[in-house]
């Protein structure tokens, strides 16, 4: 499954309650979900912690246009909205989590 | 029902604050009419939702609680909440409004990825 | 692969209309098929023809029309939504129908993947 998470981990719950419940698979981060995957952000050692149970992405587009495109932390693979595309489509289902 | 996919609803919004709640609602009873598997799961502040004794005449706003208890009449049983999310609230089955199945997180996970469409608002 | 998109914010306040445009533009780059675009919540101000933004920025309202046209997508506005809000034919742009909760759940039967985008 493909969960996709839009909001900063600074300021919402929701990336903590998809790794804390979500039995795992692909993570893509949108919109302000991206502050997640930025190197020296509080939510690193999170992320990096999920890693062994999801693939973690991030739609670049969207950390481009913050400012931080040179920050990405390694082992999440950043996709364009083709990459997006694929990502619902090689998953059976997909859930954002609002 | 051979060829009814698995719907399942997750609400993770408070009541009221904003109007995600009732109009999410109002899409389950539409898909209780097309003979679908659907279920309901209420994480986070979603477990506010079924919070007993809602009285909203100070607030001028209708009280759409009611109608969760109208959901059975729609075949639609499987209401399932987050004990994580329910403790964390001080809350207790006792304090919903409808029966409702309690799981742990891991359940919770595991039921999700048994679904064909996730909708959430 | 079929797909149907749901749209639950309006547009400019919140940037869910544009995510969601760019991956049906990005799904019909790779041959997918968009069928059926559904705007919800607030996301049925994406249907206004009042909409005027500044010369400058993008047009969300007439860019979702422009693709419905040129890739047949449906593009369908809630009707209880949008009354509640003041969408009504009247003000309706071209492009956007407006129809019932019954759409959405036809596009999660039909489509083979529903993407949400809102807040």
């Amino acid at each position: 499954m493909l969960h996709i998470i839009n909001k900063s981990p600074l300021t919402s719950v929701t990336l903590d309650t998809c790794l804390n419940t979500a039995a795992g698979g692909d993570i893509l981060l949108i919109e302000d979900g991206v502050y997640a995957a930025t190197r020296g952000s509080a939510a690193e050692a999170q992320l990096r912690a999920a890693m062994g149970k999801f693939k973690v992405h991030v739609l670049m587009p969207d950390l481009e246009a913050r400012g931080l495109g040179d920050r990405l932390m390694d082992g999440v693979s950043a996709v364009d909205y083709g990459g997006f595309v694929d990502l619902t489509s090689n998953n059976k289902t997909c859930q954002s989590w609002l | 029902m051979s060829d009814a996919k698995k719907f399942m609803f997750v609400n993770r919004k408070a009541p009221y604050g904003t109007i995600y709640a009732l109009e999410s609602l109002e899409v389950v009873l539409i898909t209780a009419a097309f003979d679908q598997d659907v279920s309901l799961a209420f994480l986070d502040d979603g477990v506010y939702q079924l919070k007993k004794g809602q009285q909203t005449k100070g607030i001028e706003t209708k009280n759409f609680s009611p109608a969760y208890r109208a959901l059975e009449d729609y075949d639609i049983e499987k209401l399932y909440v987050e004990k994580e999310a329910m403790t964390a609230r001080g809350l207790t089955e006792e304090d919903f409004l409808v029966p409702v199945t309690v799981l742990g997180r891991a359940e919770m996970g595991k039921l999700m990825d048994e679904q064909d469409v996730v909708l959430s608002f | 692969m079929k797909y149907g998109i749901v749209v639950n914010e309006g547009p400019y306040q919140h940037q869910a209309s544009d995510s969601a445009y760019l991956f049906a533009k990005a799904a019909i780059e790779k041959g997918h098929e968009v069928w059926r675009v559904f705007f919800y919540h607030d996301g049925v101000h994406n249907a206004s023809k009042l909409t005027e933004p500044p010369q400058d920025d993008r047009h969300i309202v007439n860019r979702w029309a422009k693709l419905a046209e040129e890739h047949k997508v449906d593009l369908v506005v809630c009707v209880a939504a949008a009354l509640r809000r003041g969408i009504k034919e009247d003000n309706l742009a071209q492009g956007f129908r407006i129809s019932g909760l019954g759409q959405l759940v036809e596009a999660g039967i039909k489509c083979d993947r529903l993407v949400t985008f809102g807040d």
